[in-house]
């Protein structure tokens, strides 16, 4: 009997696991964003929608595109490219459009980017089916299932949660760890300062932009296989990502984050509770049911 | 400036030249043309009342206000025009703000740590441990558990690991005790005898008397006098008109 | 301190040291022609006026009252914006809650449309006391947060309680006789009694700018920090425009209801607290007549694009992002420069 419902909560927990891991890398984005530039990014979601597409495209379509039949990048070589392709539209929109806003009220920035939200959203939305189009290119090597002793669980979504931890881990250790990351909480603080000690703080800002929206890319990439890339479910997920996310962080945890992500070793426990908070929340808390 | 020293500053390079320097903050216009010269080796004071503009003529200095307008020559290059983060490493700039920004985030090593190194010369991680023994012992606390003392050796310490040789520094002894104050005036004396080139902003009059070679009188955003080293004792009525609240 | 707050006060007004905001009081300044802002002031309530009552001859009824229900909604918000320099993502939840509210009370409860309103919008005004009192402990984009949290949440329950219908909203509401006697299933009744709610809201947020309540607001905007030195309760002069705010915000939404006849998730939905922000910002931040402006413009342009699809979507946010970057001041605010500039 016991043994019965410790399974039950594990399985559960598992399944929490595989939506959490989502939320907690687009989170992780977010709270990088707005640590340093003290920017809500509205359209984190909507950037992590062009990374599911970007994988679609780059599977199914760019063959075509390119006149060279049979021709695709497949999820492995996507897993790289997404980040990349979304990172660099990040450092396109900070250069270009987040970048004069800096010293106006934060909310210009905040408006600037639920109009960015807008716009991919509406794209996307013309040019795709609105119902969705699944991603054909799961590997085959993560197929089938596994198990797991207490439960059999998809290979993919388990590659997907200890892909997820890991990437993560490996932010949060750059942060906390390196001297590049020292100079990105020490920025955080007192930007005129390390300016003013000779580190290039504009170009800092650039690709924290950008690695920020590369994970919310990478978050769409691995998301691909599970959900079908769809303007609507993904956007309607952006509601309830949003939801969660911004309700999480506006009730406080805005500020738990940002310390955890910048803050010394000794918070590291903040963080892994964070971490659990998150990848426990009920998905559906905040939008469609089911979702 | 007297004959003298002009001869004597003929010999020894610019190190920082300022012309008609105007600063802005959004709308205010809070530097009205600020003038000086600073040469190799030389320790000068900026003296006057609170919201004078010492502190903006630093900042002004390393590009951290708004607009900028005038000349800032740096070892006789033109910055004006350039961005902060490229006048540190070009002019081998050091700078103590008046809040220390001893950034809390960090140990009191990483902190240590983080200005890059701008040239050679630069004291070791040995050395200034050397020179300073309690950061040794609280170089795994973070920023903000040091006292106000640690906090400005710290502050002070971290520029002198980077190779800098113009120091910038401001109000270094606002709020600490008399104890430490003369520490770390051995200190300045210290690198003024190694060649350093000083700038400072300071309330504390006995403080720069003892060190600075010359002492401007910074009002309203103007220089309105320059008194040498030499001439204070004459001049100690003007300046106490000057500083007199 | 982060890389993008400025030396200049992080509280101050949106359009931080780019140029004055019409200034409440009468009087004012002259602009070159010898045009006051009291000038302009009643040149445009003149406008409004004869625009309002002959509208019906050129327009669709229930388009302008569209308009006017949207118009409503936004200078609702502008009051908190504009004028206090507190920027609420959450309006959509007291427009769509009193638009719910109100449809229940007079469908299901057989209430006249007036008390119907009424219910509506003191639903929103309670709602706003909840929304306004938990968000105004944080400031600036916390503040925001918080709004579009809190507004979530009531999403959330639109969503999910039955007596709202779901995703089909609810349906079908009565339009009933204004006072026993008025049909307002005759478009020009229900058309002039929503100018006349429409002209006694804006009439209440124009007493309310013009009045002592009106400039500490401003004071606020422009220096939180100062305001309090001066002995003001800062936070309860907040707490009241973000009621009031809340309260119009109600208005607006309950009115709809009854000339729709239905009140939909949309309503209460995040991207239409967005939209009415637009509407704001496009006409003008902290003008009177801005919100309007924007209002019809807006309104006006998701009509002409409804064949567009998604492409709505797309102008939008293009508008927005253009609005941000170079028209912050918007249409009435940019107008006002120039007639002041003479």
């Amino acid at each position: 009997m016991m043994h019965a419902s410790i399974d039950l909560i594990l399985a559960q927990g598992m399944l929490g696991l595989n939506n959490g891991v989502f939320y907690a890398m687009l989170s992780l984005g977010l709270a990088i964003i707005f640590g340093l530039l003290n920017v809500i990014n509205f359209a984190h979601g909507a950037l992590y929608m062009v990374g599911a597409f970007v994988a679609l495209i780059c599977y199914s379509y760019l063959g075509a595109w390119l006149g060279l039949a049979g021709f695709h990048i497949d999820f492995w070589a996507a897993l790289i490219v997404v980040p990349l392709v979304v990172g660099c539209f990040g450092i396109v929109i900070e250069r270009t459009l987040l970048r004069w806003l800096y010293r106006f009220d934060p909310i210009y920035s905040l408006l600037l980017t639920f109009g960015i939200a807008l716009v991919l959203q509406g794209l996307f939305s013309n040019f795709f089916n609105m119902s969705g189009t699944p991603y054909p290119g799961q590997p085959a090597a993560l197929r089938g299932i596994v198990d797991l002793g207490f439960m059999i669980f998809p290979k993919y979504r388990l590659f997907v949660i200890v892909f997820s931890i890991v990437v993560c881990a490996g932010t949060w250790l750059f942060v906390e760890r390196t001297r590049l990351g020292s100079y990105l909480r020490a920025a955080a603080e007192n930007p005129d300062l390390v300016k003013a000690f000779g580190v290039n703080v504009p170009r800092m800002v650039t690709l924290t932009f950008a690695f920020g929206t590369a994970l919310a890319g990478l978050a769409g990439v691995l998301a691909a296989p599970i959900y079908s890339v769809s303007p609507v479910v993904v956007i309607g997920g952006m509601g309830s990502i949003m939801g969660a996310i911004v309700s999480g962080l506006a009730l406080g945890l805005i500020e738990g984050v940002t310390k955890v992500v910048y803050a010394p070793a000794s918070n590291t426990v903040i963080f892994v509770l964070m971490a659990i908070v998150l990848l426990v929340r009920p998905s559906g808390l905040f939008g469609r049911a089911g979702e | 400036m007297t004959p003298s020293s002009d001869a004597q500053a003929a010999a020894k390079p610019s190190m920082l030249s300022l012309r008609d320097l105007n600063a802005y903050y959004g709308e205010s216009h809070v530097l009205l043309g600020i003038e000086l010269d600073l040469h190799d080796g030389e320790v000068a004071t900026l003296l006057g009342r609170n919201g004078a503009g010492r502190s903006t003529t630093l900042k002004a200095v390393l590009g951290l206000v708004d607009r900028r307008s005038g000349s800032v020559k740096i070892r006789g290059q033109e910055t004006i025009d350039m961005p902060a983060h490229r006048i540190a490493p070009l002019g081998k700039l050091g700078y103590c703000p008046e809040e220390r920004g001893i950034f809390a985030a960090l140990t009191t090593e990483e902190n240590l740590l983080l200005p890059p190194v701008l040239a050679e010369g630069g004291m070791s991680l040995d050395d200034i441990y050397e020179m300073f023994p309690n950061l040794l012992e609280l170089r795994r606390s973070m920023g903000t558990r040091l006292s106000g003392g640690e906090q400005q050796m710290l502050a002070m310490a971290r520029i002198l690991r980077t190779g800098a040789r113009l120091l910038l520094l401001d109000e270094i002894t606002e709020g600490l005790a008399p104890v430490i104050v003369k520490r770390l005036g051995r200190v300045i004396r210290q690198l003024k005898e190694r060649g350093f080139t000083i700038l400072l902003v300071e309330q504390n009059f006995h403080f720069a008397a003892t060190l600075a070679d010359r002492h401007y009188v910074v009002e309203h955003g103007k220089v309105i006098d320059q008194i040498e080293a030499g001439s204070l004792e004459q001049n100690r009525d003007r300046l106490n008109r000057y500083l007199s609240v | 301190m982060s890389v993008t707050e400025n030396a200049v006060d992080h509280m101050s007004s949106p359009s931080a040291g780019e140029g004055p905001v019409e200034k409440p009081a009468g009087g004012g300044r002259r602009g070159g022609r010898g045009i006051t802002d009291k000038g302009m002031n009643r040149f445009f309530w003149i406008l409004l006026i004869v625009l309002g009552l002959t509208a019906p001859a050129y327009m669709y009824p229930v388009f302008a009252m569209q308009l006017m229900c949207f118009a409503l909604f936004a200078a609702a918000l502008n009051l908190l914006l504009g004028y206090t320099g507190l920027l609420s993502f959450g309006h959509a939840a007291l427009f769509g809650g009193a638009a719910y509210i109100t449809g229940h009370v007079v469908k299901v409860w057989g209430f006249p449309p007036l008390p119907g309103i009424l219910a509506g919008t003191l639903f929103a005004v309670a709602l706003g006391y909840v929304m306004g009192a938990l968000a105004i402990r944080r400031r600036g984009i916390y503040f925001t947060m918080i709004t579009l949290a809190l507004a979530q949440l009531v999403y959330f329950l639109a969503l999910q309680l039955p007596f709202t219908g779901g995703e089909n909203g609810l349906q079908d509401i009565p339009r009933g006789h204004l006072f026993g006697f008025i049909d307002l299933n005759q478009p020009l009744a229900m058309y002039y009694t929503v100018f006349a709610i429409f002209m006694i809201g804006f009439l209440i947020i124009y007493r309310a700018v013009h009045s002592p309540f009106g400039q500490v607001l401003l004071a606020i905007r422009e220096n939180e920090a100062r305001a309090l030195s001066l002995g003001y309760d800062v936070s309860r002069f907040k707490l009241m425009a973000f009621v009031l705010s809340a309260g119009l915000a109600g208005l607006a939404g309950s009115t709809k209801a009854i000339v729709f006849q239905f009140a939909s998730l949309t309503d209460a939905h995040w991207q239409t607290s967005g939209e009415v922000v637009l509407m704001t910002l496009l006409g003008g931040m902290g003008t009177i007549f801005g919100p309007i402006v924007g209002a019809v413009t807006v309104v006006a342009l998701q009509h002409d694009l409804a064949s567009a699809g998604s492409w709505v979507q797309v102008i939008i946010g293009g508008i927005f992002i253009v609005c941000v970057l170079v028209f912050r001041r918007g249409i009435v605010g940019e107008l006002l420069r120039l007639v002041r500039r003479g």
